[in-house]
């Protein structure tokens, strides 16, 4: 996993709540054996027409949100399927960062996973990084999870919390398999505990 | 310190929690189906790491599969080599796979448990967020990502942060017309998608101590719509009763220690809860979902809301959209709703006594003209005693297509779908737009439900059949 490095990148404006995972990857692109290639169909029900053209009315579709790799997004975000192709779409379509007030669990976890930062901000908050998006579209902000900070040119800055583990992975990029082996031993004993208290489990 | 259930199952499965790191959870039990795996298979094989215990693994094909035509070849050529790779991945890691031909072929979530592979106390995961489904055993299951799926290949733990506690009490008795499906519903109703986030709910009370262990399953599986991380029921009699003899159920002497365990596991009377939902049962009319989010549901009584009616501007925005979209006037009567669609099946309704119960509204009927009615059954053995008990003449007299098992049109990625515009009535889990197809709109029922309104054309309150 690429190290998350602080950036100033452009925030694009997504204002729906309870966005799920079938919007952000429906089902029909599921079937790949592969990681790679989902964001060519992120948001696709919203984003294309029936035709296969763009759908001008989406949001992302605006040229002016060319590049951003921060979203920002409304309540309870990525809900329902347990689907890391979601994750996967966003980061290949060139997103790192997500702005809202809350994400559900699976979802937040699997962003972790590759190297995207969901950042858990209050109502008010999201509805001021909104408004000045609104207000100057296209503008950018410097995240810097180092700092735990985010900053806007428009005033509109906040410090937010995270879980310090997870910080650490982030910023370091490290795999999370590679960490839990190095507790290989503490494994095996509670495995061999668990055969003693548990006998039916493993017959 | 008295503790609840989900804390019982936590402590004892806790390796290690190092200064700075998630504290890492010993994982009993991983299930698996075609979709969420190929990714963890290939990056287990890139870092050349092995599956720690092949035993702890059950697999399926289910998502990808076709309900019917099955001695034919996979149509879809990328449906096709994902079911291969599966097959694939399995014979390679000498894992234990019920394949598209197997006799035990179905849902995951219907498959496990008719084999005893979940036991009370254990932790279940699975690359699929319906796997809350097992904490009907009072299991500790949850739904994981692909990175997660090969973590748990490799490791046999996962890192995780502890959830809150919420109970939920549902008092009372259920009405004969109601299911555990409308409660499942009703609780999403009254907390939101989101009201469980960051919970693990344990379902209590007279209510619950009656449903069956279906039902408990159907409860338990709508634990991911409220958002919550699991739903746990407390094992007792029915539990044992339903374990007792299966396949993957302890023998002998091991039963006894089992069973002295399985006892110790339900909540300590006095044990606190972060929070605490109490329901009353007799108040749960059948319920019908009106909108894209599990939560916009209401009674069968009830009138389709108008956008007014909500006083959080969220809400009220989200009704609107849901309402253009599902091509519904506020104020329409439930009743009143015309379908094209009837889907009864998936983890969350595909199991014996849905299709029993469907069956008895169905008896006698003829599916309304322009319907189209499908029943699905949740596995080949639900099939088969479905057959022995003669369910499917039933069926097949009043008009359905009686099908193989499998996820269906759930989440319709095998082909069976909605057209854009056409309206479903369905036993599954999910309302989301595009869901059963692009452009096709969904009402969540019960299996009953679902049944009176292939033969009437539209919603019925199946409270004055």
């Amino acid at each position: 996993m690429e190290p998350y490095n602080k950036h100033e990148s452009i925030a694009a404006l997504m204002n729906r709540s309870n966005v799920d995972t079938d919007q952000i990857i429906p089902k029909q692109f599921l079937k790949k054996v592969e990681r790679s290639g989902f964001g060519a169909h992120l948001f696709h029900d919203w984003r294309f027409n029936d035709d296969g053209s763009d759908n001008a009315e989406f949001e992302l579709n605006k040229p002016i949100f060319n590049g951003a790799k921060v979203l920002v997004v409304g309540d309870n975000f990525g809900c329902g399927s347990s689907r890391e192709h979601a994750p996967w779409a966003i980061a290949d379509y060139g997103f790192n960062t997500i702005i809202s007030t809350s994400y559900a669990d699976i979802f937040y976890n699997n962003c972790f996973k590759n190297g995207i930062l969901p950042i858990v901000v209050s109502k008010e908050q999201l509805d001021t990084l909104m408004a000045e998006i609104s207000a100057n579209e296209g503008v950018s902000f410097v995240i810097d999870l180092a700092e735990q900070k985010v900053t806007t040119p428009g005033g509109n800055g906040f410090t937010f919390d995270i879980d310090p583990f997870r910080k650490g992975n982030l910023l370091n990029g490290l795999d999370d398999i590679g960490l839990t082996l190095l507790h290989a031993d503490k494994i095996d004993q509670y495995e061999q505990g668990h055969k003693q208290s548990y006998p039916w489990l493993w017959a | 310190m008295k503790k609840t259930m989900y804390e019982k199952i936590w402590d004892s499965h806790l390796v290690v929690e190092a200064e700075g790191q998630a504290p890492l959870l010993y994982v009993d039990r991983h299930l698996m189906h075609e979709v969420t795996s190929p990714q963890a298979f290939e990056g287990l094989k890139l870092s050349g790491r092995k599956v720690r215990n092949p035993h702890s693994i059950l697999a399926t094909m289910d998502h990808c599969v076709p309900t019917k035509d099955r001695d034919k070849p996979i149509a879809d050529p990328i449906a096709k080599k994902q079911i291969e790779t599966m097959a694939d991945n399995c014979r390679d890691n000498g894992l234990n796979l019920y394949d598209m031909k197997s006799p035990n072929n179905g849902v995951i979530h219907v498959v496990v448990p008719e084999h005893g592979f979940v036991h009370p106390g254990m932790v279940v995961v699975c690359g699929d967020s319906h796997t809350a489904t097992h904490g009907a055993f009072g299991a500790l299951a949850f739904g994981i990502g692909t990175s997660e799926v090969e973590h748990v290949m490799a490791t046999q733990t996962l890192p995780q942060k502890k959830s809150k506690t919420m109970l939920v009490q549902i008092n009372g008795a259920l009405s004969k017309f109601s299911s555990a499906k409308d409660i499942a519903l009703a609780i999403i109703g009254k907390i939101g998608t989101a009201g469980g986030t960051g919970y693990v709910i344990e379902y209590a009370g007279s209510a619950i101590k009656d449903l069956t262990m279906e039902g408990r399953m159907t409860l338990c599986n709508m634990a991911i719509e409220a958002g919550a991380r699991a739903g746990l029921v407390a094992p007792d009699e029915k539990t044992y009763e339903y374990l007792k003899g299966r396949e993957f159920a302890p023998k002998g002497a091991d039963w006894d220690k089992a069973l002295a365990y399985w006892q110790s596991l339900p909540s300590d009377p006095d044990a606190t809860f972060d929070c605490i939902i109490t329901l009353d049962a007799a108040e749960i009319a059948p319920q019908v979902s009106w909108g894209t989010s599990p939560e916009q549901v209401i009674g069968v009584d009830a009138t389709v809301p108008a956008p007014e009616s909500f006083s959080d501007e969220g809400k009220r925005k989200a009704c609107e959209s849901a309402l253009t979209y599902m091509g519904l006037a506020p104020n329409t009567k439930i009743t009143d709703i015309p379908i094209d669609f009837v889907f009864i099946g998936s983890c969350t309704n595909g199991r014996i006594e849905d299709f029993r119960i469907a069956a008895e509204v169905a008896k006698g009927t003829k599916v309304a003209p322009g319907v189209t009615a499908i029943a699905v059954p949740g596995s080949y053995h639900v099939k088969e005693q479905a057959e022995a008990e003669g369910l499917d003449k039933i069926f097949i007299e009043a008009g359905w297509e009686w099908r193989d098992p499998g996820c269906s049109m759930c989440l319709a990625m095998n082909g069976d779908e909605l057209k854009k515009g056409q309206r479903s009535a369905s036993t599954s889990n999910r309302n989301f737009e595009g869901r059963q197809g692009k452009g096709g709109r969904t009402h969540l029922v019960s299996p009953a439900m679902a049944a009176a309104a292939a033969a009437a054309g539209h919603f019925v309150d199946i409270r004055n059949l």
